[in-house]
């Protein structure tokens, strides 16, 4: 099993991926430079928070162009898991391989705090080590993370049950719906502005991101026993 | 104090003048004389402060590099070392408060990287004045340290902000950067090896910033919002990020010999450093440095403060290949001169050699000694002062003030948990950090400044600042092992000043030395005055190391039934007290002094306690005095706590807003009591049961009548 982190210039959150799923969950990860075209060889890619490119123009706009962005997204046609975590939701946003926008935060200041967030589905590869409706204790921070997509897109996200973390309680940003994270319609591209990696060490308050990347790796097992049988 | 020389005034004083062309042996060009007056300058030189910043100790176990480079490092277990330095960026940030605030961040993150390390972690200390003009001063600030902050992917972990009315013109921003490194990979800023290659990289030079290290220097005047503007820099805090990534994987090639951030006095100013350290010279051709605008004077492009731009020696042959990997990072790398054997550093624009000076004399500005008048403290009349009738009213009333209240407004903007080790954040007595690479090692960060106190008596506000910021090191179960100090006052041509300059650093000297603490570095920024005059602000920032962070102690009472104890120096003191200029409106009498060998054992004892897991909570008591260390322990635990001090024979406001250093209110299981009681005794340090945590109220029982306020209204009062 293999994990890529993409490193645009200005991520800085990549580091903190590549340390949680390398010497917290063990999983063989590699760097993948934004110049990057082949991704081949990889189970998942993470797109990393920061600030890619300074955020200038919008948060993510820039990055959305990057040479690595057309293998990511080749790489989430053939199935591959995508996982975009604050700017790299962003991303994902700009790049179109999740619907929708984000706008500053309502307040406009930067939030940087544990929030609460529900899992709204448990039956995806990102989710299905946590319990429906479960609510989780996570860090945000940013000032972009106010989720806006126009009401047709809105009410086709809740009506595919792409909606995959709601804000508990305070909606910290203005968030549409209370919208923390989304998946595509095909289900293996997930974007959230909660931070999984600042929370999968005790150490550090708590523990509840952990599992989304153990359901990840349960996914990718599962995937592969799959492949073996169809072959043989 | 300036003085005309030839052409546009000259920020130097005739005897400097004078002193420059004598060692010099003739005539500066006006090129020179620009370089002169930037590099003389205070912000440059230290040519007032010098002569007293020698009382500090530098020296010291696990001292690596001590004061006098970009930053000081100490090793704090086999292998493992923290770079740490504070800095200010006060001038800039009165005129432009949002990029005043950003580039002084930006500055302070290259000069810990400088040394080798990658920035971990960021402290800022704010002073600012009262009214609206003053808060939209204060939100510029902390939103343009966030900014770069943020982006660059270093937490803000802690901090603290007062707001008193002598800076209302002249508003503190000093921030602390520490960098964790492996001991074997600490580097210097000695250019070295004749024929290496001076390397300049980064973003373009432009036109910001120039005469910034002459300006700083200066008292600011009404106009200065206006004229100034060009001496603020501007930051980029994503060639900032892609100048730390770079640099961190140019030291990975092995040949990089020297590195200096070109800050304050530029290009000029760096390659003088670097040259004078390593007893070399160089050769700099101005014409390849990069530029953003044409047209620029030589000066001008030595002198520029623009940002993000580093200077570096490279071993010769090896240029390209450091080159690469900034060009790889989208960052410009050129290649602007040589090192020489002969100590002179030659600036050429082009054919035209436009500065040929030792760089021994342009960092040799002499010392001045200037004359001090001491002065004391004005006459406190507590007689003359009611004592408070309702000090359930006044305890909020306190919670309400500004250096007491919540944070949390200002510490939620800045991103404090990025990078992943961040185990206490801001909000408590100290940030505790884990250290990766050298599990279960952890440190504890804290800055502390008592700007009142040292108005009063600079000595003890010096001694203060020291022994708070280590007290509160210790509180987290740290043990404190080093100090970076950033001194802020007014004009030392005030004799006045001078004086309080002299016994601040005596102070911080006296309690360092008590404590066994080195300053391994530190900044002074003078000329903080014009109509108005600040206090002595001595800004001290310790660090300390826990053999475990798992056993890092919070600050907030936890469990119901444990003893709420009150250990150190038990009595207080009104003078110079927050309760003194919230209610009354004074700031007047002789703070305490402290007792310097009672708080070296209070910190062993606290260190001590913690490894042992004797106590659960430990707060230390500062701002407010026992009513206010008492209400923020019930509000971070959210649990509320019983008190008896009836017994005590002191007016109630000193027994409960009374200030004085050396004061920890602890909670200890009840079982574990008599073990705690019984290491006081070991560490002669007193004890005072105070009562038991419980309950959903603060109970306070005093010699006449009480209060008792929900844990709600407390934190109500406290962030509301």
């Amino acid at each position: 099993m293999r994990f890529g982190v993409v490193t645009f210039p200005g991520s800085n959150c990549d580091a903190d991926c590549r340390w949680v799923l390398r010497e917290v969950m063990g999983f063989e990860t590699e760097s993948v430079w934004h110049e990057e075209t082949d991704l081949a060889g990889l189970d998942a890619v993470v797109l990393p928070g920061g600030f890619s490119y300074g955020d200038y123009l919008r948060a993510g706009a820039i990055a959305a162009t990057s040479p690595v962005m057309l293998a990511v997204r080749a790489f989430a046609a053939r199935g591959g898991l995508v996982l975009g975590v604050c700017n790299g939701f962003q991303i994902l946003l700009e790049t179109g391989l999740l619907p929708g926008a984000m706008l500053p935060n309502l307040g406009a200041r930067f939030r940087c705090e544990w929030v609460r967030v529900r899992v709204e589905r448990t039956d995806t590869p990102f989710t299905s080590r946590y319990r429906p409706g479960e609510v989780l204790r996570m860090p945000i921070a940013h000032r972009e993370g106010r989720y806006y997509a126009d009401p047709a897109t809105l009410e086709r996200l809740e009506a595919a049950g792409c909606v995959v973390f709601r804000y508990e309680g305070e909606n910290p940003n203005g968030s549409l719906h209370g919208i923390a994270g989304i998946r595509d319609e095909t289900g293996n591209v997930l974007g959230l502005m909660p931070h999984p990696e600042r929370c999968a060490e005790g150490i550090l308050g708590g523990e509840d991101g952990r599992r989304l990347f153990e359901s990840m790796a349960d996914w990718i097992r599962t995937k592969r026993r799959e492949a073996v049988w169809q072959r043989s | 104090m300036a003085e005309v020389v030839t052409g546009p005034k000259l920020r130097l004083f005739p005897e400097e003048v004078a002193e420059i062309r004598r060692r010099l042996g003739r005539e500066p060009n006006p090129v020179e004389w620009r370089v002169f007056e930037a590099m003389w300058s205070e912000h440059c030189s230290y040519k007032h402060s010098r002569p007293y910043l020698r009382v500090l100790p530098g020296e010291g176990p696990g001292v690596l590099r001590g004061p006098g480079g970009n930053a000081g490092v100490v090793e704090i277990a086999p292998g493992v070392a923290v770079a740490m330095k504070i800095e200010s960026h006060n001038h800039p940030s009165a005129v432009d408060p949002f990029h005043g605030a950003a580039t002084g961040v930006g500055g302070i993150l290259r000069d810990v990287l400088s040394m080798g390390a990658r920035p971990t972690a960021l402290l800022d200390s704010l002073r600012f004045g009262e009214g609206p003009r003053s808060r939209r001063l204060l939100e510029g600030v902390v939103a343009g340290i966030a900014h770069y902050g943020n982006a660059v992917g270093v937490p803000v972990v802690g901090g603290e902000v007062h707001i008193e009315p002598c800076y209302t013109q002249h508003p503190l921003v000093n921030v602390c950067c520490v960098g964790i490194l492996r001991s074997r990979d600490v580097r210097g800023a000695a250019a070295g090896g004749p024929g290496n290659v001076v390397l300049y990289a980064g973003a373009r030079t432009g036109r910001d910033g120039i005469g910034g290290a002459a300006f700083a220097s200066e008292e600011l005047d009404a106009e200065s919002a206006l004229r100034d503007r060009s001496a603020v820099q501007i930051g980029d805090p994503l060639a900032g990020k892609l100048l730390i990534e770079a640099t961190l994987e140019a030291y990975r090639t092995g040949a990089v010999v020297a590195v200096q951030d070109m800050g304050a006095a530029g290009l000029a100013c760096a390659a003088a450093e670097m040259s004078a350290r390593g007893g070399v010279g160089m050769r700099i051709d101005l014409a390849q440095i990069p530029r953003r605008e044409a047209g620029m004077r030589p000066e001008e492009v030595l002198l520029s403060e623009s940002q993000e731009r580093m200077l570096l020696v490279v071993e010769r042959g090896r240029e390209e290949e450091v080159a690469g990997i900034y060009r790889r990072w989208g960052l410009l790398a050129q290649p602007i001169g040589v090192v020489t054997e002969e100590k002179v550093l030659r600036v050429y624009d082009g054919d035209r050699l436009v500065v040929e000076l030792p760089p021994e004399l342009m960092t040799g500005a002499p010392e001045r000694r200037v004359p001090e008048r001491p002065y004391a403290p004005p006459p406190l009349h507590l007689e003359t002062l009611p004592e408070p009738e309702d000090p359930a009213e006044v305890l909020l009333r306190l919670l309400r003030a500004p250096g007491v209240h919540s944070k949390r407004w200002i510490y939620t903007q800045y991103d404090h948990l990025v990078q992943i080790n961040t185990v206490v954040g801001p909000g408590s007595d100290a940030a505790v950090l884990r250290i990766k690479e050298a599990s279960p090692l952890g440190i504890a960060l804290s800055v502390d400044g008592p700007g009142r106190i040292a108005s009063l008596d600079p000595w003890c506000g010096g001694a203060w600042a020291v022994c708070e910021a280590a007290l509160n090191v210790a509180c987290s179960g740290a043990r404190p092992v080093a100090v970076t100090d950033g001194l802020n006052l007014a004009s030392p041509e005030q004799p006045e000043v001078a004086w309080s300059l002299r016994r601040v650093l005596e102070g911080i000297a006296d309690a360092c030395r008590a404590l066994g603490l080195p300053v391994i570095g530190g900044n002074v920024s003078l000329y903080n005055e014009s109509t108005d005059r600040i206090y002595p602000t001595p800004i001290v920032a310790v660090l300390g190391v826990l053999r475990d962070v798992a056993r890092a102690v919070p600050s907030g009472f936890r469990h119901p039934g444990d003893r709420v104890v009150l250990v150190g120096a038990l009595g207080a003191s009104l003078a110079g007290s927050t309760y003194l200029k919230e209610v009354h409106g004074l700031v007047a009498g002789a703070p305490p002094a402290p007792d310097l060998g009672l708080h070296a054992r209070l910190v062993g004892l606290l260190v001590r306690a913690a490894e042992e897991g004797l106590v659960r909570s430990a707060h230390d008591l500062s701002d407010g005095g026992l009513g206010v260390a008492l209400a923020e322990a019930c509000i971070l635990g959210e649990i509320g706590a019983g008190c008896d001090l009836s017994l005590q024979r002191t007016r109630v406001d000193e027994l409960l807003f009374g200030e004085g250093p050396s004061r920890v209110v602890v909670t200890v299981p009840g079982d574990r009591y008599e073990t705690f009681c019984a290491l006081c005794r070991e560490h002669r340090v007193p004890v005072q049961p105070l009562g038991r945590v419980g309950g959903d109220t603060l109970r306070i029982r005093l010699p006449r009548g009480g209060l008792e306020i929900g844990v709600s209204d407390l934190r109500e009062a406290w962030e509301g």
